[in-house]
């Protein structure tokens, strides 16, 4: 890491710290600032994109431990996805549980089928565990749609209550927003819009990130990093390559779990089409666009392709001014299209993703005027 | 089980197998040359009946069908080209999950041009093979409760499974009689030793890439003609991934035999009924798995052979 001169670290404390200095929390702060207040200030349609963006965030986050740390490549991101989402959808809504309880449940229990899939670990490696993962991408949406068709409702999927946190009423009032609900007798607030939803999704998001980047510089990172550069080498140190294999796993699909729950609850619905196999290739194109294996890659490449997604949308009437015969699916056309291309042109020109970039960037800066 | 439809369903699926077997091997050629896995072939047997589609159809260029066929044949022969130029060759030496991932951009790429310039609407392929008029055999020595088995097939199965097959012998001549197989063999077994003896390697790929274009519109147009052509055409390809996988990568029989396997095993999960041991969930469950069955057959072979029937074993030194 380069620092300017005169840049030194004091004390071990100091060395550990992820933000050094003061004008870093001051950045931090004012960042976190603009987007928990973006509800009042940005139009319901930004709020719903960032909303989108900020729960693809944990699931490329998830994905990255696994693909980026580990090297262990997953086309089956979004099945996991799934598997949160159903958990969650029929927690909340037929044996009605509080969300915010069903959540980490549902997050566990997609960490539990994400072990039981990358149990092939333990054999193969690269393409074959490719298409190990895809077979998950496959099976468990089949599951979906014909297994327990009375409770799991087919292909029409599972419609999915609001989140509410429910308080007691003080003094015969309802506080902070809340409304008085009669039949339960208390006070209910409900995270009906998505500038009322976006404040579950932020305080997961910071959630996942702080403890993304804490597991990338612990033992455990530093022993998934291990594998992914020499799984030989790793296993001759010590490190116990498919116990570690499947903590990655586990770990990727508890993030996929969570956003996955997140995102049944944000769009109210659930099926076995929500989240598909084109999702699973978009989050691999997110984490190569943004940076394998490092921390701020989910977060640039996630924002990236999912802009990239708002701008095939609006793309879409001056393409059908040109094409009439695709006037029916243009977005669907323009979409892939765009990913497609940029996709390729990130792996042939910038394969080591955004996050790189900006780190030459920084060290430029710090460096003016001399360049090295 | 309904065991008097048992050779229906097994020879039913042992012909949808045949284009699979085709799709399988176009995966399996490009593996072996390059050690690329090709996960856009399924856009590209889309791509191949959606021309092949508007070059024949009225609303198109109109051609007779032999000419439209050429035609898309050739211009698949050029996409292969253009994409082992474009795409894959500043990806030589590059890290595994680069070239998967490249692979997989192509298939959204062509995917959302295939869309672009043909719409989503489903399209009446040309008929290639008659689809009236059934050919139905007999089975021999077999009877169920006195009535003889009959097997109805559909015309245009038959025909796509015959010339797939015949495909599939054509490509085997090639590569085991002619001067350029012979050199795609040499590449595919080792490139430096290729290189030393005087084989362009870069020229074996654009052209392994050429012929697997040819062969994903071939299998393209086999498909469309039994199942039509919409956009879910990618999606049938995806039961070639676990046929090359159970066949053995680098095997070009092998990819044939897990073709056919998958189609086998397609076909005959359609079979159970509730009378058999299963209650009627389960039965329907079981009927309603075509889809994923090529996926459980993958997850087994991983599990115990995971270099396939005839693959080569990977030995790994330090």
């Amino acid at each position: 890491m380069l620092r300017p001169a005169g840049d030194f670290d004091r004390s071990y404390q100091q060395d550990m710290a992820v933000l050094r200095q003061r004008w870093q929390y001051l950045l931090l702060g004012l960042g976190l600032l603009a987007l928990f207040t973006l509800p009042y200030y940005a139009s319901a349609t930004t709020v719903s994109i960032v909303n989108r963006i900020c729960i693809f965030i944990i699931a490329v986050q998830g994905l990255n431990i696994l693909t980026g740390y580990t090297g262990q490549i997953s086309l089956g991101q979004a099945a996991f996805m799934t598997v949160g989402g159903y958990i969650s959808a029929l927690l909340v809504g037929q044996a009605g549980w509080n969300f915010f309880f069903a959540l980490p449940v549902a997050a566990l229990g997609a960490g539990i089928i994400g072990l039981l899939f990358g149990l092939p670990s333990l054999r193969v490696k690269g393409f074959y565990l490719v298409m190990a993962t895809l077979s998950a991408q496959f099976i468990i949406p089949w599951f979906t749609r014909n297994a327990y068709p009375s409770t799991l409702n087919g292909a029409q999927g599972l419609n999915v209550p609001v989140p509410a946190i429910n308080l007691p009423v003080i003094a015969e009032q309802c506080f902070l927003g809340t409304s008085f609900n009669p039949e339960l007798g208390q006070c209910v607030y409900r995270f009906a819009t998505p500038g009322q939803f976006i404040y579950i999704t932020l305080v997961i998001l910071i959630f996942t990130t702080i403890v993304a980047h804490n597991i990338s510089r612990s033992r455990l990172g530093r022993a998934l990093v291990a594998i992914r550069d020499n799984d030989l080498a790793a296993e001759l140190l010590g490190i116990n390559l498919f116990a570690y294999k499947l903590r990655a796993f586990f770990l990727a699909s508890v993030f996929a779990g969570l956003a996955g729950a997140l995102l049944a609850h944000n769009l109210r619905h659930i099926n076995s089409e929500t989240v598909t196999l084109v999702d699973s290739i978009l989050m691999l194109g997110m984490l190569v666009a943004g940076g394998l294996g490092a921390s701020l890659g989910p977060i640039l490449g996630t924002t990236l392709i999912v802009m990239l997604h708002e701008l095939a949308t609006e793309l879409t009437p001056i393409v059908i001014t040109y094409l009439p015969r695709t006037a029916t699916g243009a977005t669907a056309a323009l979409r892939p299209l765009i990913f497609g291309l940029a996709l390729m042109l990130f792996l042939i020109f910038e394969p080591r993703g955004l996050a790189h970039r900006w780190k030459l960037l920084k060290s430029a800066w710090r460096l003016r005027p001399f360049s090295h | 089980m309904n065991w008097q439809l048992l050779p229906q369903f097994a020879i039913t699926g042992l012909l949808n197998g045949g284009p699979i077997a085709l799709t399988a091997l176009g995966l399996v050629l490009i593996f072996k040359s390059s050690e690329v896995f090709n996960f856009a072939h399924g856009q590209m047997l889309l791509l191949g009946a959606m021309v092949t589609w508007w070059l024949a159809s009225e609303s198109g260029a109109n051609l007779p069908l032999w000419a439209a066929i050429v035609g898309a044949l050739l211009f698949s022969m050029l996409l292969g080209l253009l994409i082992e130029r474009l795409a894959l060759r500043p990806m030589t030496g590059q890290p595994l999950l680069s070239i998967i991932l490249m692979t997989l951009a192509l298939s959204q790429a062509l995917q959302g041009l295939a869309i672009l310039i043909f719409g989503t609407t489903q399209r009446n392929f040309p008929v290639i093979f008659e689809v009236t008029n059934p050919y139905r055999l007999t089975v021999p020595f077999v009877t169920y409760n006195d009535n003889p088995i009959i097997v109805i097939l559909r015309q245009n199965l038959v025909w796509s499974f015959v010339v797939a097959m015949a495909s599939v012998a054509l490509l085997w001549f090639f590569f085991q009689y002619t001067r350029i197989g012979l050199a795609m063999r040499a590449t595919a077994d080792d490139h430096e030793t290729a290189q030393a003896v005087g084989i362009r390697t870069r020229q074996v790929f654009g052209l392994s890439w050429a012929i697997a274009g040819i062969i994903a519109t071939a299998s393209g147009i086999l498909i469309a003609t039994a199942s039509g052509l919409d956009l879910s055409l990618p999606l049938v390809v995806l039961a070639a991934f676990p046929a090359v996988l159970l066949g053995g990568l680098e095997s070009i029989p092998g990819a044939v035999i897990g073709g056919l396997i998958v189609g086998l095993a397609q076909g005959l999960v359609a079979l159970p009924n509730n009378q058999f041991f299963l209650g009627p969930e389960t039965a329907q469950m079981i009927r309603n798995s075509a889809e994923i069955v090529p996926y459980i057959i993958l997850l087994i072979v991983l599990m115990i052979r995971p270099d396939g029937l005839f693959g080569r074993k990977r030995i790994e030194r330090i």
